[in-house]
């Protein structure tokens, strides 16, 4: 079972991948991480780890793994 | 369906690039290309001067910092003493195609087998986003605070297609970050131009259509439209030059 995973602490909120997630999984988690950005989230109920948010991130937050 | 994705090892330590700009994309996607082909300990990367210093401090894989605009003629020499190794040229445009475009032209028409990525983002971006040779008509830069009078200060310069006139050069293709797609097939060009080298074919260059959000003033998604309406609607996408057999 494959799961995406967040690196919160590598996001700097620019939100290329919530405007391109295409089951609008991935939303601001209204929290700052220590460099002080509002990092993304993600609702795992919705993603079906197609891997688009690894593609555009510019700052490899995303990773899908084997559970 | 789900499909697993790993972070590469060569860009394993987090950028200090700005929010949505997209060298951390590029970046990405030629380590992506050196792992699979077992490269990741047998590359050199030749840094140009401007956003691509960054690297300096995120890039895991061998490189040298060159002199503003020399990232071309460092990699032909990196490439001369050490054939073994994959040589590859990062730069901006700034780098490459103003201060450097003696060097860079000068590499591609002695089809050094030497790989070079340019990253475009229409600005020079580290010192505060002046004004150009990419910068569009119209656009505002911190030199151009009217925007970009193209009657006095000329088109916006294109170099791969003046390189790709070039008779023995290998590979030459320009991709853009604006979108999945369109990163989807950017990394195909980063592949063949890679690719080319190892296989000995010649000189490659790939430009890259980048955001500078920072820069340009605009959030990521405002940037992303205008390189799809505008910025790619001059700078024509795809590839230029492709390999012979390919």
């Amino acid at each position: 079972m494959a799961k995406l995973t967040i690196s919160a602490e590598r996001c700097k909120s620019c939100k290329y991948c919530i405007s391109v997630c295409p089951t609008k999984s991935l939303s601001l988690s209204g929290k700052l991480n220590a460099a002080g950005y509002d990092y993304v989230t993600v609702d795992h109920e919705k993603c079906t780890q197609c891997g688009t948010c690894y593609l555009v991130c510019p700052d490899n937050v995303f990773e899908v793994v084997e559970e | 369906m789900a499909v697993l994705r790993k972070t590469p090892e060569m860009v394993s330590i987090p950028n200090s690039f700005c929010p949505g700009c997209g060298h951390g994309i590029l970046n990405r996607l030629i380590a992506e290309v050196i792992e699979e082909n077992g490269y990741e300990k047998k590359t050199i990367l030749t840094l140009g001067v401007g956003c691509s210093c960054n690297m300096n401090g995120s890039w895991k894989g061998d490189k040298i910092q060159t002199a503003h605009g020399r990232g071309a003629s460092t990699a032909m020499g990196v490439k001369v003493a050490r054939p073994d190794l994959l040589s590859i040229a990062y730069q901006g445009d700034g780098d490459a195609y103003v201060i450097g475009l003696a060097e860079t032209i000068n590499a591609a028409y002695r089809n050094e087998n030497i790989t070079v990525f340019v990253v475009n983002n229409n600005n020079f971006g580290m010192t505060g986003g002046q004004m150009s040779w990419t910068t569009m008509p119209d656009q505002k830069t911190t030199t151009s605070v009217h925007g970009r009078d193209t009657n006095w200060t000329g088109m916006p310069i294109k170099v791969p297609e003046m390189i790709a006139t070039m008779p023995n050069v290998a590979y030459v293709a320009r991709g853009s970050v604006q979108s999945p797609k369109e990163i989807r097939k950017l990394r195909k060009y980063v592949k063949n131009a890679i690719e080319a080298q190892l296989n000995n074919e010649g000189y490659s260059l790939v430009e890259v259509l980048a955001p500078c959000p920072t820069n340009w003033g605009m959030p990521v998604d405002k940037a992303l439209a205008w390189m799809d309406q505008e910025v790619s609607s001059y700078y024509t996408l795809g590839e230029l030059k492709e390999r012979k057999g390919e």
